[in-house]
């Protein structure tokens, strides 16, 4: 009996992921495009309107999947990070690296559509409670990885000096994501403000998960789409890169 | 259906301005970010190419 094995850490090989990513690119893509089309409209067309807050509440539907992602790129770049750090994987710091940008714009854009919703709701653009706060200092994080990164010339001491950065900012996750509870807060809880009909719940909930499923998809499209971007930049000394054939061409 | 015309479904009951100031930054962001980096992948080719022409043409003319 043969048993083949697959080499896991064949993957870690710029080499062999480049060309895999390449394949993988337009599934994401298919993926995100099924589940926006399927979440806005639920979120549109399925989902009823709000008791109290009219249609404004509609918000939600990219504000909740913009807030989950920002969070959840962090642990996933300070992921990577951790892995280029302790085992000096450089195309693990390259994912790392390909990942802080789109997570930066989720954490805008989970701010933007916060102001936007606070606004009509809570009378204001912006106030400096818990929620709001911690937020904002992820978005900085963000470009405090990026900028640290972009100026540090030699490649892997970049590397090195992101990872500690990502990893020493990991702890401001849980305290997003903790803050309506530890802290009085403007911000509501962590469920939705979901009515008490059963059914209303659910369709509100399937259309924020399903946006949040497209987000995740995007993210994955786009940062692999970035890595391979990356991946020609960093190698571009290298024999298998020359020989690419889209650079023999 | 929560709409009976279009006009309602824009007009997002009074909300239009705050709606779709989120919907339409979001769309607008996830338009913008996948062509930036196509840029940025469509630049390292080029790069490439131009180096590699450069080291053929050293080597046809030492």
């Amino acid at each position: 009996m043969s048993k083949q094995l697959t080499n896991w850490f064949r993957f870690a090989s710029p080499q062999v992921f480049y060309p895999l990513a390449g394949k993988l690119i337009p599934v994401f893509w298919v993926l995100t495009a099924l589940f926006g089309a399927a979440g806005l409209w639920v979120g549109f067309f399925v989902a009823p309107t709000d008791a109290t807050q009219g249609e404004g509440y509609r918000i939600i539907f990219v504000h909740v999947p913009t807030s989950w992602m920002s969070m959840f790129i962090y642990l996933v770049m300070a992921g990577w990070a951790a892995v280029g750090l302790s085992f000096n994987a450089r195309l693990s710091s390259m994912m790392a690296q390909a990942l802080a940008p789109t997570g930066a714009l989720m954490a805008f854009l989970s701010l933007w559509t916060g102001a936007f919703w606070g606004k009509p709701m809570w009378g204001t653009w912006w106030v400096w409670d818990a929620r709001l706060t911690s937020e904002l200092i992820l978005f900085f994080l963000y470009l405090g990885f990026i900028a640290l990164q972009a100026s540090i010339d030699d490649p892997r001491r970049a590397d090195k000096a992101g990872a500690v950065l990502a990893l020493v900012g990991v702890v401001n996750v849980p305290i997003i994501y903790f803050s309506v509870i530890w802290w009085n807060t403007l911000h509501q809880g962590a469920s939705v403000s979901i009515n008490k009909s059963p059914t209303m719940a659910m369709t509100m909930l399937w259309g924020m998960l399903l946006m949040a499923l497209c987000l995740w998809m995007y993210s994955v499209a786009v940062a692999l789409t970035r890595v391979r971007a990356i991946i020609l930049e960093r190698e571009a000394h290298t024999d298998w890169v020359k020989q690419l054939r889209e650079v023999a061409t | 259906m929560n709409w009976n015309s279009a006009a309602e479904f824009f007009s997002m009951g009074g909300y239009a301005l705050y709606v779709w100031g989120s919907f339409g930054a979001c769309a607008f962001a996830f338009v913008v970010e996948p062509l930036l980096i196509r840029q940025r992948h469509i630049e390292a080719l080029r790069n490439l190419r131009r180096q590699a022409a450069a080291e053929t043409l050293e080597m046809e003319h030492p």
